[in-house]
């Protein structure tokens, strides 16, 4: 099958995810009522619940899946290493310092947006720090000093959290928590134009350079030598596959699992071309998530199971049994 | 013509002590096949690096056709030259096929789309190097040899006049190792410029047309492998005890100088009689 064919079946898989997604809940809905729903037709309280709840949430959930999954790919590309993912180089933690302190000072009560700010700044502030670090050391950006940064970094980090949770209040501690684990519960079509205003130009960015980021996994020496400017597309990547992955966080919190299989996922059924690697992958992220968050409002309903939750229970037999059928 | 030249190009890498290179000058010639021979640790693969940029010396110049190394992009570098570098690790699989196509890139850049003269040149990369059966193989599948034949298939594919290696036939048995030097051979005949860097002394002396020796950094002699591999400049620089006999032939480089090292009880007899550490 050609890959714009498959790319195309991919998407057309986001459009039935979200649908399922917009049907399943509390109350079950058919997809004749979604229709009129979404065009602001028929009964009043289901408009609400499509419009104002499961639509956006579902929105959210693709968004966020795509973002996190095409920035996992270029993390293992750049980093050459099956295990790396967006929240690698420290992003994650720098996000929940930022998002952690601003709920113990009481910012839950002003809105989700006042969190998600925070949370992009300690983002932004965390991967600034892991890149100058890196930077500081030798001539050239080197790969494995990055990653070590990110760890140290991500480490730092997370016993800051620890330490402002120590001096929350119950409340707060349950909500830090709550924001730690991850969910679209708070989806709002606000929050989806800040995201996609800085997921679209990135995953655009991230796709342009997909042809050198081929070269660059399989070795920075073989890249230039055959005309990469190395430097360059290593410090635009991880900005960008950075930034994505903040503001990922700062819209939903730490999601796991999804930015690390996805991308392998796709390379397993269909090669490792970035070209058709990213796209694919922000595909396959987005139908996942989903499904996922679904899964996770339905599965025990009425208590919605967090979301990191059913990602790792769904994803992990799935990627075992994938890793089986292919030996080698 | 020259192909490189080099004025005083001195490189010390951060932290050593000594020199990698140090204050070397010489010229390689276009058209023809030079071979970069030392010790271990004696600078040839810091040499290859200063000579393609991915280095910059400390002091002196190295100049590629007339124009320094840092004026050059690195495109328009990879539009001239060739490279096949030491053995890299692949993370993620990919298809010999993908890995020749790499060798385009410097003339697609990253956004242009491949068109038949790219596609063209894969094929004819492929086939020159005798990999075109193995195309859609997994590159982890492949053996030392087809994946160091598919390497060199996508520097040729690069379509550049010169080709470098940093020891291609490094872990390679005897008739993948012919393979490779009779490959380069091949393209020298149809005007390539060919810069490798090789342990393999006999070999060079066969196939290439001039010899660099280099020796702690500095060059020890440079020539032709008859000017070069005498036995007073192999025991020098490598500090043990060697016959030079001519290559018996049959072929075209029947009468090569060839090297043959000798036994041990010979190192001993030649430490005392010179009285120094080899």
């Amino acid at each position: 099958m050609r890959p714009a064919l498959r790319l195309l079946l991919l998407a057309l898989l986001v459009v039935g995810a979200v649908l399922v997604g917009i049907r399943l809940g509390a109350v079950p809905l058919g997809v004749r009522e979604i229709i009129d729903a979404v065009r602001g037709d028929g009964d009043p309280t289901t408009v609400a619940i499509v419009q104002q709840l499961r639509f956006p949430r579902a929105v959210l959930a693709a968004l966020v899946g795509g973002s996190l999954a095409a920035s996992g790919a270029t993390f293992q590309a750049l980093l050459r290493n099956p295990l790396a993912e967006p929240y690698v180089l420290g992003v994650s933690g720098g996000a929940a310092v930022g998002a952690v302190t601003a709920v113990v000072l009481g910012a839950a009560a002003a809105g989700g947006m006042a969190v998600s700010a925070a949370a992009f700044g300690g983002a932004v502030l965390a991967m600034v720090l892991v890149l100058r670090i890196a930077a500081s050391v030798g001539r050239t950006l080197d790969t494995r000093i990055l990653l070590l940064a990110g760890v140290v970094v991500g480490a730092f980090f997370n016993a800051c959290i620890l330490l402002a949770l120590t001096f929350a209040d119950t409340e707060s501690f349950r909500s830090a928590i709550f924001w730690m684990m991850g969910s679209f519960s708070g989806a709002s079509w606000r929050e989806i134009g800040a995201l996609a205003a800085a997921a679209v130009p990135a995953l655009i960015v991230l796709i342009a350079l997909a042809r050198p980021l081929n070269l660059l996994s399989v070795g920075e020496e073989t890249a230039a030598y055959l005309g990469v400017r190395t430097e360059r597309v290593k410090l635009i990547a991880y900005g960008t596959a950075s930034l994505l992955t903040a503001a990922s966080v700062a819209a939903s919190g730490v999601i796991g699992f999804v930015g690390l299989v996805i991308p392998h996922v796709v390379r397993m059924l269909w090669g490792g071309d970035h070209r058709f690697l990213i796209p694919a992958s922000v595909l396959l992220g987005a139908t996942f998530l989903v499904l996922a968050d679904a899964l996770a409002r339905v599965a025990a309903a009425p208590t919605e199971l967090p979301i990191g939750v059913v990602t790792a229970f769904v994803g992990v037999p799935f990627f075992v049994w994938l890793l089986r059928r292919r030996p080698a | 013509m020259s192909e490189w030249r080099c004025d005083g190009l001195t490189f010390r890498y951060p932290g050593a002590t000594v020199d990698a290179v140090d204050g070397l000058t010489l010229e390689i010639p276009s058209g023809a096949c030079t071979a970069i021979l030392g010790p271990n640790g004696s600078g040839k693969s810091t040499l290859l690096r200063l000579l393609l940029g991915t280095l910059r010396p400390a002091s002196g110049r190295a100049e590629l056709r007339g124009r320094a190394l840092g004026d050059w992009t690195r495109e328009a570098l990879a539009r001239e030259v060739g490279v096949v570098p030491q053995a890299e690790e692949a993370v993620f699989p990919m298809t010999v096929r993908e890995l020749v196509a790499m060798g385009r890139y410097p003339h697609l850049g990253p956004w242009r789309r491949e068109r038949d003269t790219d596609r063209r040149a894969v094929d004819q990369a492929l086939r020159r190097c005798d990999v075109h059966a193995l195309a859609a193989r997994p590159v982890s599948t492949l053996s030392g040899g087809e994946r160091q034949r598919a390497r060199v298939a996508r520097a040729l594919a690069q379509e550049a006049g010169t080709l470098a290696l940093d020891e291609p036939t490094a872990a390679l048995d005897v008739s993948h190792e012919m393979a490779i030097f009779e490959l380069l051979r091949g393209l020298g005949q149809a005007g390539k410029t060919v810069l490798l860097v090789t342990h393999n002394l006999n070999l060079a002396a066969r196939y290439a047309d001039r010899l660099l020796l280099l020796d702690r950094g500095r060059l020890a002699a440079e020539g032709t492998p008859a000017q070069v591999l005498t036995r007073d400049t192999v025991q020098g620089v490598y500090g043990w005890p060697v016959e030079i006999v001519p290559h018996p032939g049959p072929g075209h480089d029947t009468g090569a100088p060839q090297v043959v090292p000798l036994a041990g009880h010979e190192h001993f007899r030649m430490r005392q009689e010179h009285g120094h550490a080899a």
